[in-house]
């Protein structure tokens, strides 16, 4: 059974500008234990659509009705869209689900310590006392390798490095035993040595917890090392989905092909880099038909102007959305 | 030697006070007698992590920071000078020959400014041009090289993408035809599809005016696609630095090792057999004793603590500062 279901997710947000779609009929599922790779370049709407999965967007973002997202926990299924006040969120909010953010220097309060920040959310989430909630604290700050862990405890952000701020966002994030975690970017601003720490550090604890990760990246390499499963997004639409193997050695659309072939690769140094021409439009100026298609140099026609792709299945579990596709082609 | 040197620096060192005016008086040595040179018209790179001193380095080759030890010379066949010494109209004059590439295209450029303004505001400043036609010319001559429409030139900053705004500050780093351009993290802030175009318009531009590029980065496969010399540092230190070719196929340095080995591979199946580098970077204020590297070297034996190592440099232009490099590779 899935541990979290998404179904034809829309979002709009409203601006001075008008309305600007930020999320496109988004559906995805996901196992416990399982890690899905969610990919795309700024602007695509990733963060957007994991945010939406707390109901953390801001206050103009609007929902189109059709718009279905199911959690299912111990307790039964739980509606997303149905919550509505606050206190009713407290269930999936820190509880069932947890956030990894990018920049762990702004995600702690600065005038509090990390120890009574941890504390202080499990008092709200689970029923320990303050001297277990403290115990606990301790414990996993030990486990995600921060030494000396009761000492850090009492510590400021600002006293620590930035590779140890995110072991302790890990810590806490997963002290509260979250059913699903959202790491949006979590290795982004942190150096390569110290990204191959945390990215150990998650594969492990995914192993221990069972716990359903959604890894928010841009980078595919690193999608590479930690996800089973990679969906890939562009101007806030879902564009591929699939295996990881799959989707990074054979992939279907036209757009992951390009993200790949812009990456520079050390085994072969001598293999030119392939820009993806142009730059991702305005998500007010949303190209009709396929949103790629300003920038595809796969286009086989009218049809890619015109016509919104649907899903094209190109292996077991693998789909694109692209016309291509379609007519039994690969990028 | 047949190569001239744009860059010579010898036992170049910046070094920072911190901590108070009287009582705990220390300095932070950003940059530790780095001794180096970039050849005229190559794309050297600069790697490290953060807080290894690139950028310091960098911009005491600019001139932006001042030099507290050692010698930098610059030389590009019309005027040489001892960036140590420099004042008056030498540094006006070096000021021209020298720019920077900044990382984020978002901070880097005024919004208040239309971009002609922007591209045209160096040459205003250094009072390069008699007439407004002038300027107008060169900027409408660099922003064709930089590939920017020429009627974005009337449009401020806020209506262009990342790679854009990049191409932007590009062209105002180029307006006064320079002759070394020191990038600083320039593709760090841009999503890949845009890095490879940015990557590539730098390598045509240095081919079109002839400019030798300091490229500062933490991304090991961007400079391995870009540089073809590159030095590796670490906490203000050069630990290894080599033709990008013969770095990338037989690194010597245990630290370049490891930095390689962290990078995450593209496959999936080739998942954390590498060996892992423990720790993090000391502290500057607080450097280890002997070589820099030895509290996370999995190699260090006493002799590394105790004494640091010289810089050894091969007749194929390969240096590496470690005791114990021709063991390690003979032991593979």
């Amino acid at each position: 059974m899935s541990l979290i279901d998404v179904e034809n997710l829309t979002l709009q947000f409203k601006t001075d500008e008008g309305l600007i779609t930020a999320v496109d009929n988004v559906s995805f599922s996901l196992a416990p234990g399982e890690v899905m790779g969610l990919v795309g370049e700024s602007g695509s709407g990733k963060s957007v659509t994991a945010k939406s999965l707390m109901k953390l967007n801001p206050g103009n973002a609007v929902y189109a009705p059709e718009s279905r997202i199911t959690l299912h926990l111990d307790s039964g299924p739980v509606d997303v869209m149905s919550l509505k006040r606050p206190r009713d969120m407290e269930v999936v909010r820190g509880g069932a689900v947890s956030m990894i953010f990018q920049e762990p220097m702004a995600s702690f309060a600065p005038a509090m310590t990390i120890g009574s920040q941890m504390v202080e959310q499990l008092l709200i989430h689970t029923d320990m006392s303050k001297a277990q909630a403290r115990e606990l604290s301790v414990e996993m700050l030990d486990r995600v390798g921060i030494a000396d862990a009761s000492t850090r405890f009492g510590q400021y952000a600002f006293e620590m490095s930035g590779g140890m701020r995110q072991r302790a966002m890990i810590a806490m994030a997963l002290s509260t035993k979250p059913k699903l975690l959202i790491a949006d970017e979590p290795t982004t601003a942190l150096d390569v040595t110290i990204q191959a720490q945390v990215i150990d550090l998650m594969k492990d604890l995914v192993d221990e917890f069972g716990m359903g990760i959604i890894f928010i990246t841009h980078d595919l390499g690193v999608v590479a090392q930690t996800a089973d499963k990679v969906a890939v997004m562009y101007l806030g639409k879902m564009i591929e989905q699939g295996p990881v193997r799959e989707v990074i050695r054979t992939p279907s659309h036209p757009y992951t092909q390009g993200l790949i072939d812009a990456l520079p690769q050390l085994d072969d140094l001598d293999k030119p880099l392939m820009p993806v021409p142009g730059d991702i439009p305005s998500p007010l100026e949303r190209p009709e038909g396929c949103v790629f298609h300003t920038r595809c140099t796969k286009i086989i026609g009218d049809v890619c102007r015109t016509t919104v792709p649907s899903w094209a299945d190109t292996g077991e579990s693998h789909r694109a959305a692209c016309h291509l596709c379609h007519q039994g082609h690969r990028a | 030697m047949s190569e001239t040197h744009l860059i010579e620096t010898h036992n170049l060192s910046v070094g920072f006070p911190v901590g108070g005016k009287i009582f705990n008086k220390r300095v932070l040595k950003a940059v530790n007698q780095v001794s180096l040179s970039i050849p005229q018209g190559s794309f050297f790179g600069v790697v490290g992590e953060s807080g290894s001193g690139k950028t310091t380095f960098g911009r005491a080759l600019l001139n932006a920071v001042p030099i507290t030890d050692g010698t930098a010379r610059y030389d590009d066949g019309e005027v040489s000078y001892d960036l140590g010494k420099l004042a008056g109209s030498d540094l006006k004059e070096y000021r021209r020959r020298a720019q920077l590439i900044f990382q984020d295209p978002y901070a880097a450029l005024s919004p208040r400014m239309t971009v002609r303004d922007i591209i045209a505001e160096p040459l205003e400043v250094m009072g390069l041009c008699n007439s407004r036609e002038e300027v107008d010319e060169r900027v409408r001559e660099i922003a064709g090289l930089c590939r920017l429409n020429l009627e974005h030139l009337r449009r401020f900053p806020h209506a262009f993408s990342g790679g854009q705004r990049q191409r932007i500050s590009i062209a105002r780093a180029l307006v006064s035809k320079p002759r070394f351009v020191v990038a600083d993290e320039s593709v760090a802030a841009l999503d890949v599809s845009i890095q490879a175009d940015i990557l590539n318009l730098l390598k045509s531009l240095q081919d079109e005016m002839g400019l030798t590029y300091l490229f500062i980065s933490h991304d090991l496969s961007v400079v391995a696609h870009t540089c073809d010399h590159v030095a590796v540092m670490y906490l203000g230190e050069i630990m290894e630095s080599a033709p990008t070719r013969q770095l990338f196929r037989a690194p010597r340095h245990p630290y370049t090792k490891a930095l390689f080995s962290a990078i995450p591979s593209l496959d999936p199946d080739d998942r954390g057999n590498a060996q892992k580098l423990e720790g993090e970077i000391p502290s500057p204020t607080n450097r280890p004793s002997g070589c820099q590297f030895h509290t996370r070297c999995p190699f260090a034996i006493d002799l590394c603590r105790q004494e640091e190592p010289q810089m050894e440099t091969s007749e194929t232009g390969h240096s590496v500062t470690c005791h114990r490099w021709r063991e390690l590779q003979s032991a593979g």
